[in-house]
């Protein structure tokens, strides 16, 4: 195989990583949202630890996409 | 690694390092960059912003000093409730490592402008503060007692072997995660915006509209992300800071 060719699959596979962080930034809110739902009065004071859920899991998805950026540019 | 990729007008053209004033001190590139550049503008900004807001201390505020009583009130609430009363003296630390990431962050907001907090070595060389500073405050607090951080209460024997490495891995993995978490935000938000605006030219007339409308309400998102990512930047410093002061595990 062409090693540039190569090279672009690998970023490519590399952003998989993403998906993860789909799906748990997705958990995280879709969870918020339900249960600020059943309880709105108790949701403001969670709302620094949704930030911080959804910082947290951002995060892993992002070591992914630093991986492809360092395969195609690095 | 922007400017292998840049050199016309590609999307990551926008993160080239341009050299203002070379200079070289004792065999290092410490040129005065746009990045430089930035970032003293940036302090001109924020220095210059809190002067006025304050210079006519009244009662009940003005304009310019209610933004100011509200930044304040708002990091300093972030502080209360992350770290205890014990933490308002490191107050300082934090709000300016909040102003400055915010300041940046916007500055970058605005077409043709550098964002520096696209480049991994500044977020990393914040973070590395960050991380250096909480972990100075925690031997000097705690002494030798800052260690107990890697052994959690309630954990069989046995189990040490696996948990305390974990631990020290997970200690150790902060400055990078926070700097990451920092510099991709914004880097790829900043190459999206220009992928898409780069669609806007290159496609036929009829369909030009769409690309418009996408980049017009992503630069929205983007000034919520660019806020998001400073206030979450601060946030965990907080809590880092938490575990220096208060070692709660």
């Amino acid at each position: 195989m062409d090693p540039q060719a190569a090279k672009y699959i690998g970023a490519g596979l590399a952003c998989f990583a993403l998906i993860g962080a789909g799906i748990g930034i997705g958990n995280i809110f879709g969870n918020y949202l339900s249960g600020a739902l059943r309880n709105p009065s108790a949701a403001p004071g969670q709302f620094t630890n949704l930030l911080i859920g959804f910082a947290l899991a951002e995060a892993t998805g992002l070591f992914g996409l630093l991986v492809a950026l360092i395969i195609l540019f690095g | 690694m922007a400017a292998e990729a840049g050199g016309g007008h590609g999307p990551m053209s926008q993160f080239e390092i341009k050299r203002y004033v070379p200079l070289d001190l004792f065999g290092q590139d410490a040129s005065f960059t746009n990045a430089s550049l930035y970032m003293v503008l940036a302090v001109l900004l924020i220095t210059a912003f809190f002067a006025a807001a304050m210079r006519n201390r009244a009662l009940v505020p003005g304009r310019l000093q209610s933004v100011a009583e509200m930044s304040y009130e708002f990091i300093a609430n972030m502080v209360r409730e992350n770290v205890g009363d014990e933490g308002m003296k490191y107050f300082p630390f934090i709000f300016s490592l909040f102003v400055f990431v915010l300041v940046l962050n916007m500055l970058g907001m605005i077409p043709g402008t550098f964002t520096v907090t696209s480049h991994i070595i500044v977020t990393f060389a914040l973070a590395a503060l960050v991380f250096l500073v909480v972990t100075a405050i925690g031997f000097a607090r705690h002494g030798l007692g800052y260690l107990k951080l890697f052994v959690p209460d309630g954990v069989p024997i046995w189990l040490m072997p696996l948990i305390v490495p974990i631990e020290l891995i997970s200690y150790l993995i902060r400055p990078i995660s926070l700097s990451v978490r920092l510099f991709a935000n914004m880097m790829a938000g900043h190459t999206m915006l220009k992928v898409f605006a780069g669609f806007a030219v290159s496609l036929p007339v009829f369909a030009k509209i769409a690309p418009v409308l996408f980049t017009t309400a992503f630069t929205g998102l983007e000034f919520v992300v660019a806020f998001l990512q400073a206030f979450i930047f601060t946030v965990l410093t907080c809590i880092y800071l938490n575990d220096a002061v208060n070692m709660h595990h």
